[in-house]
């Protein structure tokens, strides 16, 4: 497969938020704000372009029968390396992510693509993939919390550019829902036509 | 009282799935019919109770111990997969009917994020085991409340005409959000 295209398919045709409906719950958590959104993303595509190479890598030594509990203690050791290195260099944005930092091993996603793609394929597709579907991730949470940011306190990336106060609603919780509820009808609306 | 306080927060005010958005994913999976959605809830609790304390007493007695509180992601999510796993046998050969009611759940709950956020919440808010059991406990509860009543509400949306763009995860996340909106309005009964 064309790997440009391997790369790309995470953006809009699978996306893995807007499409697939996957890690939906670090989705709806960590949107309040776009910084908040895309840290989250970039935090989730390490660990996936990290486990995706090791899986692939050793997909062969893996005995079939255990490889679930394999794939999960993989992807285990990379959330731990990036729940450090997060502690270390970045503590404001770690302390606002606090536990979805460590929830990263349950996001579907992950052990979706290492199941799905990563024990299946080459390491340097299981890379391409990885980042793809990292990148499409980060993307959308972009996307909705620059959304609710914008409507709930009208600042982008922490810049007040709409004096006044925002729909308080979308920065708390129901408006997570209500964003990612409506935005997910659009992208219907534009894959039907 | 300190426990009526913990249920009551747990339960209504930090509602796991409407407010912390822990177990979205089950959330909106299994919540297409009440009887389902009372099954998975019932397993959700069992596996809760029982990863809680597991969890905390290794986290006391292995990871303190030891030094290495580093390890904490890979140790809970082996023991609750290894848990989920040995739940599913014993139910197997003890209790056909309650395997059969709950069976079928269990396999989904090692991805189900409530388990393991509440295992790490309970360290990190310094609860004791008996404290932290009654945590899991509510949470738990807490999932089934908002799980039945979504339920309920999407049994009732069959019958309505639905945009179609809207029809499936789109109008449950929605009315999810409604929910929220009304949870909120608990804010402030326990400070």
């Amino acid at each position: 497969m064309n790997q440009f295209k391997n790369f790309t398919k995470g953006f809009i045709k699978e996306n893995p938020i807007l499409v697939l409906v996957l890690g939906t719950c670090p989705t709806l958590a960590t949107t309040s704000s776009s910084l908040n959104g895309m840290g989250m993303g970039i935090a989730t595509t390490f660990v996936l372009i990290g486990s995706n190479v090791v899986i692939s890598l050793l997909s062969n030594v893996i005995p079939d029968k255990v490889r679930i509990p394999a794939f999960v203690v993989i992807i285990a050791s990379f959330v731990t390396v990036v729940d450090l290195i997060m502690q270390a260099y970045v503590p404001g944005l770690y302390e606002k992510l606090g536990i979805f930092i460590p929830l990263i091993v349950v996001n579907c996603i992950v052990l979706g693509r290492a199941e799905a793609y990563a024990c299946k394929n080459t390491v340097f597709s299981s890379l391409i993939d990885g980042a793809g579907m990292g990148l499409g991730f980060t993307m959308a949470l972009g996307i909705l919390g620059a959304f609710r940011e914008i409507v709930g306190s009208g600042s982008l990336f922490g810049h007040k550019f709409i004096h006044g106060d925002g729909v308080l609603v979308f920065i708390l919780a129901p408006g997570a829902f209500l964003a990612l509820g409506y935005l997910i009808a659009l992208i219907n609306r534009i894959k039907r036509t | 009282m300190e426990f009526i306080l913990i249920i009551i927060s747990a339960v209504f005010i930090n509602n796991v799935v409407l407010a912390q958005f822990l177990g979205i994913c089950p959330f909106l999976g299994v919540s297409n019919k009440v009887n389902t959605a009372l099954g998975m809830a019932g397993a959700v609790t069992f596996v809760i109770v029982l990863a809680t304390m597991a969890t905390y007493l290794i986290q006391v007695y292995v990871l303190n111990k030891l030094g290495i509180a580093f390890m904490q992601t890979i140790t809970f999510i082996l023991v609750i997969a290894a848990l989920v796993q040995m739940v599913e046998i014993i139910l197997k050969k003890v209790s056909q009917p309650l395997y059969q009611a709950l069976g079928i759940f269990l396999p989904l709950i090692t991805t189900n994020c409530a388990v393991l956020g509440v295992a790490i919440l309970v360290i990190k808010k310094d609860y004791n085991l008996i404290e932290g059991v009654v945590f899991g406990a509510s949470t738990a509860i807490g999932f089934g409340l908002a799980l039945v009543i979504l339920a309920g509400i999407r049994e009732q949306l069959e019958l309505v005409d639905i945009p179609k763009g809207m029809r499936g995860v789109s109008i449950s996340l929605v009315i999810a959000g409604i929910l929220a909106m009304a949870f909120m309005g608990f804010t402030g009964i326990v400070k």
